[in-house]
């Protein structure tokens, strides 16, 4: 197979586009069409602060990497969840995102759940309500805190999170089995800043799962290939493989069923938009960050609790 | 001596001669699902697979 543009051996071949590429022109292409992205859905400009989300993984990486190199100022947060799962999941992803910046001479932050909080994502788990069974969702409610809170705090205006097309539609699928309207109205390139949220963003949001591996492994970025370990036999993963095998038959599917989805959120065709107000919002008195109820949130709440779980253990 | 595809730790053989497609579907992977790397370099699904190929297939699909 031929690249499209210079006919030299091709490299990947994205039948969606129906396009294949040698290695040079598919490193030039990510970033150009992840720039074509980021102004067509008016992410963010020169001008902003931006806030990378890594994890150590293809595709935050991947997304650090080329802001990077379009000369974007982006600096990356770490969060350090304390998990191992056997093989030091955290201890091995952090060590390779700091790698990552030390040899770009990129600035990161660092935040360590267990040091800052008392408690890894495991341990906040196994106190919490919240966590029974699985960690994912106190690991999601804690990253969504202190991303916002780091953000806020070091006067980032833009927070951008590396999901790709493959996690966009496998959460679209989800929340269209289950006709999540609030969730599907919600999902969407760019998340708008409110009083107290930084502006969220996913510049790979069109991008396939192969092509951000395939750029990381052609830029020779080294990044946690492990899968996080609680991870493993969960609803995204079981979705993404259905919707790759509807890809396998149909080449394009994933993306005609993504586009699709926004024209519809665009065009009020599938939602209808709520009338009336927008619910109030509380300040935490505990970390300021704007919360539905009154009170504290629900991350400092979790937080508190653990301390008190610990306290009374210990004492 | 035939083609080894290698899957994180699991080892696969494969007749020589065919192409990186039907090595995949022969062992019952999706193509869209993985980076065949050999020698360090991406494989098309096009490429024919030679007789001592050692084939790195890289899952790209992850998250939670």
């Amino acid at each position: 197979m031929k690249c499209t543009i210079c006919r030299e051996k091709a490299s990947i071949q994205m039948r969606q586009h129906r396009l294949a590429m040698c290695q040079g022109h598919f490193l030039d292409w990510i970033p150009d069409q992840t720039n074509r992205f980021i102004e067509k859905y008016q992410m963010f400009t020169q001008q902003d602060r931006v806030l990378v989300a890594v994890s150590g993984g293809k595709d935050s990486l991947s997304l650090w990497d080329v802001l990077w190199r379009s000369g974007y100022q982006a600096d990356g947060l770490y969060i350090d969840l304390g998990i191992d799962g056997g093989f030091g999941y955290s201890s091995q992803s952090r060590r390779l995102t700091e790698q990552f910046a030390s040899n770009r001479g990129l600035q990161l932050h660092v935040v360590g759940i267990e040091d800052q909080y008392g408690s890894s994502i495991p341990g906040l788990a196994e106190r919490n309500q919240r966590g029974r069974g699985k960690p994912c969702s106190v690991c999601g409610l804690s990253k969504r805190h202190i991303m916002n809170q780091i953000a806020r705090d070091l006067g980032y205006t833009v927070l951008a999170t590396g999901h790709n097309l493959d996690d966009e539609v496998a959460v679209l699928f989800g929340n269209t089995l289950e006709w999540k309207v609030d969730a599907l109205r919600r999902q969407s390139p760019v998340l708008q800043e409110m009083p107290g949220f930084a502006r969220k963003v996913k510049p790979f949001c069109r991008l396939y799962e192969r092509e951000t591996a395939a750029y990381a492994l052609m830029r020779g970025i080294v990044y946690i290939y492990e899968e996080c370990p609680f991870s493993v036999g969960s609803k995204s993963l079981y979705y993404k493989e259905l919707l790759n095998r509807l890809e396998n038959d149909r080449p394009g599917a994933k993306l005609v069923y993504y586009l699709s989805f926004l024209r519809a959120r665009e065009n009020d065709l599938l939602i209808e938009p709520q009338p009336g107000p927008e619910m109030p919002l509380h300040l935490c008195p505990s970390c300021r960050q704007p919360t539905p109820i009154d009170g504290d949130c629900a991350f400092c709440r979790m937080i508190r609790k653990t301390a008190s779980d610990i306290e009374a253990h210990s004492g | 001596m035939g083609v080894k595809l290698i899957v994180r730790d699991q080892e696969n053989e494969v007749k020589a001669g065919m192409a990186l497609m039907h090595a995949l579907e022969k062992i019952n992977l999706l193509p869209e699902m993985y980076l065949a790397v050999r020698e360090g370099n991406i494989l098309t699904e096009d490429e024919i697979l030679n007789d001592g190929d050692i084939i790195k297939l890289v899952a790209v699909i992850s998250g939670g």
